[in-house]
C-alpha cells in the first residue's frame, strides 16, 4: 500500500490509487486515474480543476456512487479506517447519508418537489434511525433549520418556495441532522449569486468550526478555495497534479498547471494581476490520454521524460505536506538537473 | 481608439420594462388588480462610442432585460433607447430590421446561437445572407473564412464544415463571436459571454474580445454577474439592483470608491483568489426581494446597513457626486473620500 506522508494526522478518508473508468462506445475512458490523497478530520479541502478533469467523478466515487457505464476499476477507499469498498449494499446505504452527505450544484434535482422541508428532514432521520418518532424528528428538524439561519415557519414550505441559498442550506442540513462526518459539496455554490454564495461559505465555515465537520469542496472556482479551504488539491485530466496547504500552494505552486491556472484567475482587486495568463491548448480527450504526464502537451516546462513516463505524486523537497505530480520535482530528475 | 465622453452611441432614458403576471381564469373573469414584474424601472445611462460598458448585478437585477431593450429585442413599457440618434422605441419592424445588422448579440450559451444542424460556416454566413443579399456565395464564403481565422478558428476551412457538437465549448463561443461580428456591427451586446467557459479558456476569450473590439472599432455592452471578470474588459460599469440603476462610474473609480452600499457589498462578496486576503466583513441580510411588489423608496433599504427613515419613503435621485460618477443613495455622501 502506498503511504502518504502526513497520513497519520487524524485522517478521516484515505484514497489510494483510485481509478474510475467509463466504458464508452469509443473505448474505456479513464476519468480518474490512480489518484491518492487524504481528507483530514475537521478540514475544508478544496478540490479544483476544469470541466472534465474528474473532480466530480472522484467526489461520487468517495460514496461509491458511480453507476454503469462507469466503474471504480481499482483502488482503495478507507473511511475512518474501514474499507468501504468491501461494504455490501445495506451497509453502503447506511454509510451514505449517515457518514457522508452530498450537496450538488442544483438543489432542485436533489429535493423532492412534492415534499415539504420538514418531510425531507423527517424522512432522512427515519430512514437511518427507524426508532425515532415523528415528534422527536420534527423537533430536531426545527432546531436544525434555525441553526442554518432559516426561520422555523419555512419548514412547511415546498422546495420551490425557497430561495436558491436556502435550498442549499437545507441540503447541508440533511447531512447535519444525521451528524454526518463528511460533507461533499460538489459545485454547491455555483448557481448562486455572489452575495448568497459568500453567505453560504460563511455558513460552511461556521458548521466546520461548531460541529468539527469535514468538508470536501469540489469547485471550478479557485477563488472560493483561497477564501475558505485549509488545503487544496488540484486535478488535471483525471490525475492529481498537486496537493498541499492552501497558502503554500497559492504562494509557491510547484506544478506548471497549478501555476498557470492560478495566474489565469481574475482578481477583482485593482492593481493586482492586471493581465491574465493565457494557457495554450485544451485538456486532452481521455479516451486517448497523452503518454506520460497528461499535461505535457500544454506544459511550458516539458522535458523529454515527461512524454515517456508518468511521474509519481511525491513531496516537494523540504515540505512533506506539499505533494506534486511532476517530473520537475522527482528525485531522479532533480538529481539529473543538479549534475547537468 | 480614444473615447470621446460626449459621443454617445446609445442613450437610455428612463427605461422601464414591466412584465404582466399571468393571472388565473377567475381573476381574469372577475377582474382584480393586474400585477407586474418590475424588471427594469426608470433606468438611464449612456454608452459612448468605442467603450465597453459593463452592466453588473445579481440574478433578477434587470441587467439582461436592459441589454435586450438596448438592442431592440424587447419592446419597452416606457422610456427611450436612442441608438446613433435614432429612437428605437418608435421604430417599426422594417426600420428595426435594417438596424439589426449594426447591433449584434453574443449569448452565454453558444449552443443556443448556433443551429445544431448547420455547419459553423453556414451559421456564421447566415447573417450575411439576410443583411447583405447582394453578396454572392463565393464572396460570402470568403468573408466567413476570414472571420473564422480572425477569431482563432484556424485552419478556417477545417472549422467551416464542422458542426457545433464536433467542437469544444471554447471553439463554439469563438464561432458565436464570429457569427455576431461578420455583419460588421457597431454595437455588440455580450450577455455573460464567458460565464460557461473554464478559467483557462476565459482569459483567451477575454483577450480575443478586447482584440476584436480594437480592430473593428466596436462598442460593447457587456453584461456580467462577475465583477472580477468585468475588470479585464470594461471601461465603465453600471451596477443594477432589482430593476434600478444603483451606481454608474468609470471602472477604476467605482472599484476604488463605491458610493452605494449595495455596490460595496457586491464588490466585497467577490472571492479574491488569495488566501492572504480573506473576507472578514459581513454580508447584507436577507435576499433579493420579489420584483412583483418591490420595496418602496430605495429598493435596497430592507437589506441596507445604513438605511434611515427617508429610505423607505423616497426613491433616491440618481445624482452625480463625483465627476462622471452617479449614484442613487440618500446617504452616499458618507462614503465620499475625505477631501471631496
Amino acid at each position: 500500500m502506498v503511504t502518504t506522508p502526513g497520513g497519520g494526522k487524524d485522517t478521516l478518508v484515505q484514497i489510494r490509487d483510485l481509478s474510475v473508468t467509463y466504458h464508452t462506445r469509443l473505448g474505456p475512458l479513464s476519468a480518474v486515474s490512480g489518484v491518492s490523497f487524504d481528507i483530514r478530520r475537521g478540514e475544508i479541502l478544496g478540490l479544483v480543476g476544469e470541466s472534465g478533469c474528474g473532480k466530480s467523478t472522484l467526489g461520487r466515487a468517495l460514496m461509491r456512487m458511480v453507476a454503469p457505464p462507469a466503474e471504480i476499476s481499482q483502488g482503495q477507499l478507507l473511511f475512518d479506517g474501514e474499507d468501504i469498498m468491501a461494504y455490501d449494499g445495506e451497509k453502503m446505504r447506511d454509510f451514505r447519508g449517515r457518514r457522508v452527505s452530498m450537496i450538488f450544484q442544483d438543489p432542485l434535482t436533489s429535493l423532492n418537489p412534492v415534499q415539504r422541508v420538514d418531510e425531507h428532514v423527517v424522512e432522512a432521520i427515519q430512514v437511518h434511525e427507524p426508532q425515532t418518532t415523528i415528534r422527536v424528528a420534527l423537533n430536531r428538524a426545527r432546531t436544525l433549520i434555525q441553526t442554518l439561519g432559516i426561520r422555523a415557519n419555512r419548514l412547511r414550505d415546498y422546495p420551490h418556495q425557497l430561495s436558491g441559498g436556502m435550498r442549499q442550506r437545507v441540503m447541508a442540513g440533511l447531512g447535519l441532522v444525521l451528524n454526518a462526518d463528511l460533507i461533499v459539496a460538489d459545485e454547491a455554490t455555483t448557481s448562486l449569486d455572489v452575495i448568497v454564495e459568500a453567505k453560504l461559505l460563511d455558513e460552511f465555515k461556521r458548521l466546520r468550526d461548531e460541529f468539527n465537520l469535514t468538508i470536501l469542496l469540489i469547485t471550478h472556482n479557485i477563488a472560493l478555495v483561497a477564501q475558505i479551504a485549509d488545503r487544496i488539491a488540484v486535478m488535471y485530466a483525471g490525475q492529481m497534479a498537486e496537493v498541499g496547504d492552501v497558502v503554500t500552494v497559492f504562494d509557491d505552486p510547484c506544478h506548471p498547471y497549478t501555476e498557470g491556472l492560478l495566474r489565469s484567475v481574475p482578481n477583482v482587486k485593482l492593481n493586482e494581476r492586471e493581465v491574465l495568463y493565457k494557457m495554450g491548448g485544451e485538456p486532452p480527450n481521455l479516451t486517448h490520454p497523452p503518454m506520460g504526464c497528461r499535461f505535457h502537451p500544454r506544459c511550458p516546462m516539458a522535458m523529454p521524460i515527461c512524454s515517456a513516463e508518468e511521474p509519481a505524486l511525491l513531496p516537494v523537497v523540504g515540505d512533506v505536506e506539499h505533494l506534486v505530480h511532476c517530473w520537475l520535482h522527482q528525485p531522479q530528475t532533480r538529481g539529473a538537473e543538479a549534475q547537468a | 481608439m480614444n473615447i470621446d465622453p460626449n459621443d454617445n452611441l446609445v442613450e437610455v432614458r428612463n427605461l422601464t420594462k414591466w412584465f404582466p403576471v399571468q393571472r388565473g381564469l377567475l381573476a381574469q373573469v372577475f377582474g382584480g388588480t393586474r400585477r407586474f414584474v418590475h424588471a427594469v424601472d426608470d433606468v438611464s445611462f449612456e454608452i459612448r462610442r468605442g467603450e465597453v460598458f459593463g452592466l453588473a448585478g445579481e440574478s433578477g437585477s434587470g441587467k439582461t432585460t436592459t441589454g435586450r431593450a438596448v438592442v431592440g429585442l424587447t419592446p419597452v413599457t416606457s422610456g427611450r433607447v436612442i441608438f446613433d440618434g435614432i429612437d428605437l422605441t418608435t421604430l417599426g419592424g422594417t426600420g428595426m430590421r435594417s438596424l439589426r445588422r449594426a447591433m449584434q448579440v453574443i449569448f452565454q450559451d453558444p449552443m443556443a446561437s448556433l443551429n445544431p444542424r448547420m455547419s459553423l460556416g453556414r451559421s456564421i454566413g447566415y447573417g450575411l445572407e439576410i443583411h447583405n443579399p447582394e453578396m454572392d456565395a463565393d464572396a460570402r464564403r470568403a468573408a466567413v473564412v476570414e472571420m473564422l481565422e480572425r477569431v482563432g478558428l484556424a485552419p478556417a476551412n477545417y472549422f467551416y464544415n464542422k458542426f457545433p457538437h464536433q467542437t469544444s465549448g471554447g471553439q463554439r463561443q469563438r464561432a458565436a463571436i464570429a457569427r455576431a461580428l461578420v455583419t460588421q456591427p457597431e454595437l455588440v451586446l455580450a450577455d455573460e459571454p464567458i460565464a460557461m467557459a473554464d478559467v483557462s479558456v476565459r482569459a483567451l476569450l477575454l483577450d480575443l474580445m478586447n482584440e476584436l473590439k480594437r480592430d473593428f472599432n466596436l462598442t460593447y455592452l457587456f453584461i456580467t454577474h462577475d465583477l472580477a471578470t468585468a475588470k479585464y474588459i470594461c471601461d465603465r460599469v453600471g451596477i443594477m439592483y432589482l430593476g434600478m440603476m444603483a451606481e454608474v462610474a468609470e471602472l477604476r473609480e467605482l472599484y476604488t470608491h463605491p458610493l452605494h452600499p449595495y455596490s460595496q457589498a457586491l464588490l466585497a462578496a467577490v472571492p479574491v483568489p488569495d488566501p492572504h486576503q480573506r473576507r472578514t466583513q459581513p454580508m447584507p441580510e436577507g435576499e433579493i426581494p420579489n420584483p412583483i411588489s418591490p420595496p418602496t423608496g430605495c429598493r435596497f433599504h430592507p437589506r441596507c446597513p445604513i438605511a434611515g427613515e427617508v429610505c423607505a419613503q423616497e426613491v433616491p435621485a440618481f445624482r452625480e457626486l463625483r465627476p462622471a460618477h452617479r449614484v442613487a443613495c440618500h446617504y452616499a455622501e458618507r462614503f465620499l473620500p475625505s477631501g471631496d
